[in-house]
């Protein structure tokens, strides 16, 4: 509640403090954070969640056939998806595309780290035992395999010790 | 429609979902100026829930309920796909891995998770606390350690041509053929 408080004061604020945080916040764009505005989220998670169950992508034998070498399947669905999302930035970049809230579009920057590396590593390790990266473990329980829910569990375990050994690791 | 439905239901082909899971990237870009990144939901549920006094965990994660309200689609999506869009057909899994499987006794292939492995008895077993709760553990410290994961850095920053996501999704593969090959067999005999 208290943070609530905070983000308000922080938006009436206008370009005070931090402009680039701010600057997103306080302009008339406020109605997109009407609950109204989530929906579209809601939707295209409903769609991506269908692609992930009918393209097999979060089968466990689909993840250990990739991994084996023993089908094409895998390779082919994240092959063309990096080739289309990366058709689909070079043109939005070409012509300056802009959001449908106006903002010019930001695209995500990677910064270099060794936990590229190791963090690399140690979810290449998860990956092949649970059959899922974390989106992929949404949906299996949504599939039935209720006891995912602790698979889940753990990898915010695992994303919470992180937090807490960050500044002990090697970067 | 029932023939929509019939059609739909069937598995789809890589070169159907490929493509369309690619155009997620620019459709979350279109819609809200957001970046398609799965592995930092389970960063927000934990600044959420249990941010403690980490610093890691102090920022402002309602910003990100978008992401967390994307997650809850994927869960509803694929309760969609399951029942609405239930396929007749049996999983597809290739013979060499089928019977490789069935050394280990696993022969159940009707669900995309295979029970006999995932089940809430195994929880308890050595073999389904490694698999399910190590292997879970492993998923979430790497992917935040590697600041990514497949959709993060395998598919948005591979998109954007980001080299460090080259890097990590080299790593995954590296990963991911090392336990699958020759860490696995070990422990599905336990």
């Amino acid at each position: 509640m208290k943070t609530t408080g905070s983000e308000t004061t922080k938006l009436s604020q206008g370009d005070n403090g931090d402009v680039q945080s701010l600057d997103r916040e306080s302009q008339p764009i406020l109605k997109a954070h009407s609950p109204l505005h989530y929906i579209q989220y809601i939707l295209v998670g409903i769609f991506f969640g269908i692609l992930l169950v009918k393209g097999e992508v979060i089968s466990w034998f689909r993840i250990q056939e990739m991994f084996r070498f023993q089908s094409f399947h895998m390779y082919g669905v994240i092959g063309s998806a990096v080739l289309t999302g990366m058709i689909s930035i070079l043109l939005l970049k070409k012509f300056h595309v802009k959001a449908l809230n106006g903002e010019s579009m930001v695209f995500p920057v990677k910064k270099f780290s060794k936990g590229n590396i190791y963090g690399g590593l140690l979810f290449g390790f998860g990956w092949a035992m649970t059959g899922a990266c974390p989106g992929p473990l949404y949906a299996q329980i949504g599939t039935g395999a209720v006891v995912v829910i602790f698979t889940l569990l753990s990898a915010i375990a695992g994303t919470w010790v992180y937090g807490l050994l960050q500044k002990k690791l090697p970067h | 429609m029932k023939e929509l439905l019939d059609a739909l239901s069937n598995p789809w082909p890589w070169y159907i979902v490929g493509p369309l899971i690619g155009l997620t990237v620019p459709l979350l870009l279109v819609l809200g100026n957001k970046s398609f990144g799965i592995s930092s939901t389970l960063r927000h549920i934990c600044a959420a829930c249990v941010p403690m006094d980490i610093p890691f965990f102090q920022y402002p994660w309602r910003k990100e309920i978008w992401n967390l309200i994307f997650v809850a689609g994927i869960f509803i999506g694929a309760i969609i796909a399951t029942t609405t869009l239930r396929s007749q057909e049996p999983i597809q899994v290739t013979d060499e891995l089928r019977a490789e499987l069935a050394t280990y006794g696993i022969t159940n292939m009707n669900g995309l998770v295979p029970t006999d492995l995932f089940n809430l008895h195994n929880l308890f077993t050595l073999k389904g606390f490694i698999l399910m709760i190590v292997g879970g553990f492993l998923v979430g410290f790497g992917t935040r350690y590697a600041g990514g994961c497949t959709s993060g850095h395998a598919i948005t920053g591979l998109s954007n041509l980001q080299w460090p996501s080259l890097i990590a999704t080299i790593c995954f593969m590296i990963g991911g053929i090392v336990v699958a090959n020759f860490v696995l067999p070990y422990i599905l005999r336990l």
